[in-house]
């Protein structure tokens, strides 16, 4: 996303939706917010899913646990909070990752290096910058959620 | 004259160190087609940037109507930015966007039109610049020449006051340049926006512009009409103008007008001192617009070009044959008296065939070509200029026809 944002910038794609009075932000940024905010619930959904069948997987047909076991264990050590945390989680951290990358992308013109450099340095410092507010918002969250 | 529509009071910007713009003053009026030339690297885009609001100046101001931009509200900016439309010099197209999608976009969001209204309004302008069945395609499958004309077609799409045009020709041929030129002209004239245009083509957008501005050095060093450029004895503008104007002129291959002027200067010169007579013959098309509107741009100005090359193998070696404006041409006769030239005339409306003018595989129905002739005979105490204007008012329709 910080890439894509950051070759609009650097090929005037985003001055010329300036020009064209169409505000770059609600063209840009706003359905890339809505649709994280679609996709990461989902993705979770699908990684929590993914997640209960890879323990299985590994626990039982790999080391031989009882699947009835296993499973009735999942059961009860799963509480509704988890997942529905991880869904609160989810929401959240689609908006971080969103608004960090389209910044840093939306941004690239302001950095000292040009072109498909500065496009460069967008793209790493909205990785590190993501993985680290993710680590900080998902400490806080869980503290506040538990 | 009237009151400027905007008006660049004193703009200053620098990047770091670098002052791009060092107080430049220049006003633009409603209606009126207005060039800026100058070296690469002198600010020309940067100072259309400012004009737009992409930039903001450092310091001075642009007023719009009388109204500062910077005290602007966003509603009013809104407004005026609607006038707007930018023709960037890198296209600045949407790449992930298709043609069709790049010039609907602004009609699609800041319109009411509906489908089919939009689907017109795109499929219009982009056959005007000649651009067939490519809707589907994306920017980075077009060529350089066609990404730039799909950018003027987003442009003129929603029918703007003002147009900005930031190197609207480069890398184009002779003849699309020429169309390019052309079709902004008779827009202009038709729609009456409001043009700037920032462009190396010298002298082809003297032909289209009624004002010309030259920055140089972060300042405007030129601020005047096409003639009063040509003629000004400020030597950094002259040297810049010769410097960019060949001798020939590129869409006809005939000679420049610069050319043609020594020559008149000089056939002036042989009669006053050696008593030779000469004359000039002003040919010209009178009416490259309606053959703008049914066969479009391109084919007019492969028809202008085609009858330049007509009139030229026409000539004497000795003859001189210039373009003289957009749609006309000149030749000058040495040794020949005004009943020598109108029988010049006579021949070349005796030899001239449609199928010389304009493409015979092509559906030419509806298509009018008529010339005018204006015959002058040099005195010896006649001035150039008066015999130039002369020859204008003196033009008749000689040869016409209708296909």
């Amino acid at each position: 996303m910080a890439a894509e944002v950051g070759i609009m910038r650097i090929s005037e794609q985003i001055d010329a939706l300036e020009t064209m009075d169409i505000d770059p932000i609600r063209y840009l940024v706003s359905p890339r917010i809505a649709a994280a905010l679609i996709s990461f619930p989902l993705l979770t959904a699908l990684f929590d899913v993914v997640g209960i069948l890879g323990g299985y997987l590994t626990g039982s047909v790999l080391l031989g646990v009882n699947p009835v076991l296993y499973f009735s264990r999942v059961e009860s050590s799963v509480a509704l909070m988890d997942v529905t945390g991880g869904f609160i989680k989810s929401v959240v951290f689609a908006v971080i990752v969103v608004s960090i990358c389209c910044f840093q992308g939306y941004y690239t013109h302001t950095r000292s290096e040009f072109g498909a450099k500065g496009v460069s340095e967008s793209t790493t410092s909205a990785v590190v910058l993501s993985c680290v507010l993710i680590l900080i918002a998902d400490y806080a969250l869980t503290s506040f959620l538990l | 004259m009237d009151k400027p529509l905007i008006e660049i009071k004193n703009v200053t910007k620098c990047f770091g160190s670098n002052c791009v713009l060092d107080g430049v003053t220049l006003s633009i009026y409603r209606g009126q087609l207005t060039s800026i030339i100058g070296q690469s690297g002198t600010g020309k885009s940067v100072l259309l940037k400012h004009i737009i609001g992409l930039l903001t100046p450092d310091s001075g101001q642009v007023l719009f109507q009388g109204q500062p931009l910077a005290a602007m509200k966003k509603n009013e900016r809104k407004v005026l930015k609607r006038k707007f439309s930018y023709v960037f010099q890198d296209t600045a197209l949407f790449d992930f966007l298709s043609v069709f999608e790049n010039v609907a976009l602004p009609l699609m969001e800041n319109t009411a039109y509906a489908e089919t209204e939009i689907n017109n309004r795109v499929k219009d302008k982009l056959h005007q610049m000649d651009l067939f069945d490519i809707e589907n395609k994306y920017p980075s499958q077009l060529s350089g020449g066609m990404k730039k004309r799909v950018a003027l077609a987003r442009a003129l799409v929603t029918d703007p006051e003002i147009v900005l045009f930031d190197e609207p020709t480069t890398g184009l041929d002779p003849i699309r340049k020429t169309a390019v030129h052309s079709m902004i002209s008779d827009y202009q004239k038709r729609f009456g926006f409001t043009g700037i245009i920032v462009s190396h083509e010298i002298p082809d957008v003297f032909f289209i512009s009624q004002r010309v501005a030259m920055l140089n050095e972060g300042r405007i060093r030129f601020e005047g009409t096409p003639e009063e450029i040509q003629q000004t004895a400020d030597p950094v503008v002259r040297s810049f103008i010769q410097g960019l104007e060949s001798p020939h002129d590129e869409l006809t291959g005939i000679a420049s007008q610069s050319l043609g002027q020594k020559r008149l200067a000089r056939e002036m010169f042989r009669l006053q001192r050696h008593a030779r007579p000469f004359s000039i013959v002003l040919l010209s098309v009178e009416n490259l617009e309606d053959v703008d509107r049914i066969a479009g741009h391109v084919a007019s100005q492969t028809a202008l070009k085609n009858f330049a090359t007509f009139v030229k193998n026409n000539t004497y070696l000795t003859d001189t044959c210039f373009r003289y404006d957009m749609n006309k041409l000149m030749v000058v006769l040495p040794d020949t008296d005004a009943d020598q030239a109108d029988m010049f005339c006579k021949k070349l409306s005796r030899n001239l065939n449609t199928d010389a003018i304009f493409d015979p595989s092509e559906d030419r129905k509806g298509l009018c070509f008529a010339l005018s002739a204006g015959i002058a005979q040099a005195q010896e105490d006649s001035r150039i200029d008066a015999m130039l204007s002369g020859v204008e008012k003196r033009q008749n329709i000689f040869y016409e026809c209708r296909i």
